[in-house]
């Protein structure tokens, strides 16, 4: 387990105060202090970690948020920003000395501008419902992380969040036009809008992916796309992972970007077919489902050539959907697989690393090293079209020891991705669930420079502390300068 | 004395840099120099010569990724994906024979800190959705990276987008990584004859909301469509509208034909094939149908596409100006005479900020108008004062680039 900075007992030891404060800035339901009412708060959707908060504080508009922040910074009180609370990573999770800052009263849609192909909603609009918001007038927005009905576009934005079609629509960072948000002094900015690119720094492109430790966004301008023509799923299965992942390479070699191409290995095929009865082979080591969208006629075009190239690489199932349903069959195993993993273990941990395509099948055989030297079961699903991996650990939290020993095995494969050129986390984000591996991936050096941009948005390190960074450094300590004594130590180096 | 640097390697870059540091001295930072023009004048100590920072160092077709030394230049990388199909799907515009610079487009580290993108934009993103990862060295002369190699990576606070477009004043980039995509099989482009810049606005924003996936969208007025080097533009006697397919072949023999057949009610269409779509995306992308007469001040506004044609036309209410849209008219570039007073900056900013808001840079003046008018956009208070805590805490001693983006800066 992560141990989170200790907290400050000042805080503690005001709390009545503090409570009586805010209520003064959100009135009436607004601000949470009974422990009963607390405990819904207690975690987000990595639960194994737990927490009571301070307080939790539910305001209704961008001027309470503000206050809220503004008192809190003046009286050095943490803030844990929250949205829908279902960040994999612990990135909401709350602390024992921080005001949990709920943004689910944030849930209108303000605008939906089809002539600039845009969508503005407050941060605590479900991602689905910005598509549902115009899908009748045929159009999407593409990010489409599988919590979507629940995850909020707020969080979204925080954790940078992805999807099965990142391959060909990108991330969040990608889609996202312009933030409305509160420093933690209490000011409100404005990044970005309803152009594109910014007019200086591209705070926007930071502020994304932040995990809640620069600002509070309090509302999203979204770009929204027509919605494709068609869309068409294929589905294969192989005799080996490695054939897989070469069939991967082979597509994306061919110069095809699928909308979606996803890979499961055996476990976690047999656990979905069993859940869902989506009619996957249980005779093959990995299935791939390579999705295909657009204008018909690109659609028919492409899913031949995929065919051809499956067949190439010894595909022993092979199948093109025929319908809408059949298609949504196909991703019905693949999107059940969670769930899925969860009917066969009492308790599973989702990892979340990205590594180079071509790592994959090295990388699912340590796997297998993996666990065997730690007891434990490992399932494998992957969006193979970027490489980005979710192994699931089965393990039982009841049992002495387990949840210690998968919580070993997620390092391990993570220091895997990182040690065959990949990165520690593709979409969940950091939170605390990945903070202590950072140094693996990052030099202290690295990281100072990551932090230099905390120093510029909070440097009193109030907002999410804990959070995506083992130790935090001070920032007027970063300030000081290298003396090299006026001496250039490389006399050979070219200069006229 | 004023010195020039010309270091070979990370390293030395970042003893350059410390020791720049340590003396309070400043930094020009450059590649080619084909971008110096961009922003402000500078007046800095010393120049920071990073030519030599050349050469892909990885490159893996299948994997989509490409590493690159900083100032490897830009053909050389072209080449290199060319080869293998592919390409940087963001269009990285040549705008050299728009600032009057030779050496062609530049580098690679030029591109991403200017973050530059072409016609594809509204589509695909600019530079900043391409870079993955970058290597380079604080105001602190420490080297670092960020960033990663693959394409999907949220680990830490995404430093690599703050890099991109910062105008090398944050740190000096010494390596980086880029997503390439493959190359469309086939382009061609729809036109659309005779339209005012109104109703090119709604039919650039009918084009783009079809499913038709169109990579890019301009229009060319009249008087600016008849000096295209495409003799079908040049030809045509009027404005042209421009939507541009790309994709397999089929594919895209059926979508230009959708297109005629539903925007055939906003005028006759044409339609071009590969040799000349190719040749007209360049010129737009090069601003070539603003580049002469050279003496002309050349504005870029980026704005909500929607509203383009009424910013223009608020513009030349107040001053003679011409203008050309790109990005289904997310992009307009402007360009007013020389004797224009404050180079036109109260009239130009004036209309963006009045009809939906967005930014103006002005791209092209010469270095006296860029030391007096901003080029880039003015900022509101709290956004400035955090831009400047972003410096400072990069660049403590304020070695890079000082006052390229902003006075004092």
């Amino acid at each position: 387990m992560v141990t989170m900075p200790e907290p400050d007992r000042a805080v503690l030891a005001n709390r009545s105060r503090i409570v009586q404060d805010l209520r003064a800035i959100v009135p009436g339901e607004g601000v949470i202090a009974d422990e009963d009412e607390l405990r819904a708060y207690d975690c987000d959707a990595l639960s194994a970690y737990r927490q009571l908060p301070l307080i939790v504080v539910l305001p209704e508009n961008t001027e309470q948020v503000a206050a809220v922040l503004r008192y809190c910074h003046r009286n050095s009180v943490k803030i844990v920003p929250r949205g829908a609370g279902t960040s994999l990573s612990g990135g909401s999770m709350p602390l024992a000395d921080a005001v949990t800052l709920g943004l689910g009263k944030f849930n209108r849609v303000l605008d939906i501008d089809y002539d600039n192909r845009c969508v503005v909603v407050q941060p605590g609009v479900p991602n689905l419902a910005i598509t549902k918001a115009v899908e009748a007038n045929g159009f999407y927005y593409a990010p489409d992380p599988s919590s979507q009905i629940a995850c909020s576009i707020g969080g979204n934005v925080a954790e940078n969040a992805g999807g099965v079609h990142c391959l060909k629509y990108g991330l969040t960072t990608n889609n996202v036009l312009g933030v409305e948000m509160v420093l933690m002094d209490g000011e409100i900015i404005r990044l970005g809008g309803k152009h594109l690119d910014s007019e200086g720094y591209d705070l926007l492109g930071i502020v994304t992916g932040s995990e809640g430790l620069l600002g509070v966004v309090t509302e999203v301008t979204v770009r929204i796309l027509p919605k494709p023509e068609t869309a068409k799923a294929v589905l294969m299965g192989f005799e080996s992972n490695e054939q897989g992942g070469d069939c991967v390479a082979a597509i994306i070699g061919a110069g095809i970007i699928p909308a979606g191409l996803e890979m499961m290995d055996r476990p976690a095929i047999h656990a979905a077919e069993d859940f869902v009865h989506a009619g996957y082979p249980l005779d093959v080591e990995a299935l791939l489902i390579c999705e295909l969208d657009g204008p018909s006629v690109e659609v028919e075009h492409l899913i031949e050539r995929v065919e051809a190239i499956a067949r190439e690489h010894g595909a022993t199932t092979l199948r093109v959907s025929t319908s809408d349903e059949e298609r949504a069959l196909f991703w019905a195993g693949r999107k059940a697989a969670f769930p899925a993993v969860g009917r066969i273990s009492p308790d599973y941990m989702c990892m979340d690393g990205t590594i180079p395509r071509g790592q994959l099948p090295t990388v699912l055989a340590r796997m297998q090293v993996f666990s065997q030297r730690h007891g434990l079961r490992v399932a494998n699903v992957f969006h193979a079209g970027d490489g980005n991996l979710h192994p699931l650990i089965l393990f039982d939290a009841n049992q002495p020891g387990e949840l210690e020993r998968a919580e070993e095995f997620g390092a391990d494969i993570l220091r895997l991705c990182v040690d065959v050129g990949g990165v520690l986390t593709g979409e969940h984000g950091v939170g605390v669930e990945k903070r202590d591996l950072m140094p693996y991936m990052f030099t202290e050096d690295d990281i100072k420079q990551q932090q230099r941009i905390k120093c510029a948005f909070d440097p009193g390190h109030l907002l999410n502390p804990g959070k995506v960074y083992p130790t935090l450094h001070r920032c007027a300590e970063m300030g000081k300068l290298h003396v090299t004594g006026g001496r250039l130590p490389f006399p050979d180096l070219p200069r006229f | 004395m004023s010195d020039i640097f010309h270091p070979r390697t990370e390293a030395e870059v970042a003893e350059v840099v410390a020791w720049a540091a340590d003396c309070r001295n400043t930094l020009a930072v450059l590649g080619q120099g084909t971008k110096q023009a961009l922003g402000r004048p500078m007046q800095a100590d010393h120049t920071l010569d990073l030519a030599g920072l050349t050469g892909i160092l990885d490159y893996q077709p299948a994997e989509l990724v490409l590493t690159a030394r900083a100032a490897t230049p830009m053909a050389e990388i072209r080449a290199a994906l060319a080869e293998k199909h592919q390409h940087l799907a963001f269009e990285p515009p040549d705008l050299s024979s728009l600032l009057g610079t030779d050496g062609g487009e530049g580098t690679l580290g030029g591109v991403v800190s200017c973050n530059l993108a072409g016609p594809r934009r509204s589509a695909a993103g600019a530079a900043r959705d391409h870079v993955l990862g970058v290597h380079g060295v604080g105001g602190n002369g420490v080297p670092f990276k960020a960033g990663g190699k693959v394409v999907k990576n949220v680990t830490g606070f995404d430093l690599t987008k703050l890099l991109c477009g910062a105008y090398g004043t944050l740190a000096a980039l010494t390596e980086i990584t880029v997503k390439v995509l493959p190359r469309p099989e086939k382009v061609r482009t729809v036109l659309v004859f005779g339209l005012d810049d109104e109703a090119a606005v709604r039919c650039m924003g009918d084009a783009q909301r079809s499913r038709h996936e169109v990579s890019a969208a301009a229009h060319l007025p009249a008087a600016l469509a008849v000096a295209s080097g495409v003799d079908l533009v040049a030809g045509a006697g009027g404005a042209v509208t421009a939507l541009r397919v790309e994709g397999p072949e089929p594919s895209v023999a059926w979508r230009c034909e959708a297109l005629r057949n539903e925007l055939g009610h906003f005028g006759q269409t044409e339609e071009l094939h590969s040799a000349r779509s190719l040749r007209f995306w360049q010129e737009v992308a090069q601003v070539a149908p603003l580049a002469a007469p050279a003496d002309r001040l050349v504005w870029r506004l980026s704005v909500p596409p929607a509203g383009a044609a009424q910013v223009v036309s608020r513009i030349r209410h107040s001053i003679p100006a011409q203008a050309f849209y790109d990005w289904g008219g997310g992009l307009v570039w402007v360009a007013v005479a020389t004797d224009t007073p404050d180079a036109g900056d109260e009239v130009v900013r004036g209309a963006v900020a009045h009809v939906a808001g967005g930014h103006a840079t002005l791209i092209r003046a010469g270095a006296e108008v860029r030391a007096k008018v901003p080029p880039f956009q003015p900022q509101p208070a709290p956004l400035a004062a955090l831009s400047r805590r972003m410096k400072d805490s990069m660049d403590p001693g304020g070695v890079f680039n000082p006052g390229r983006m902003v006075a004092d800066l």
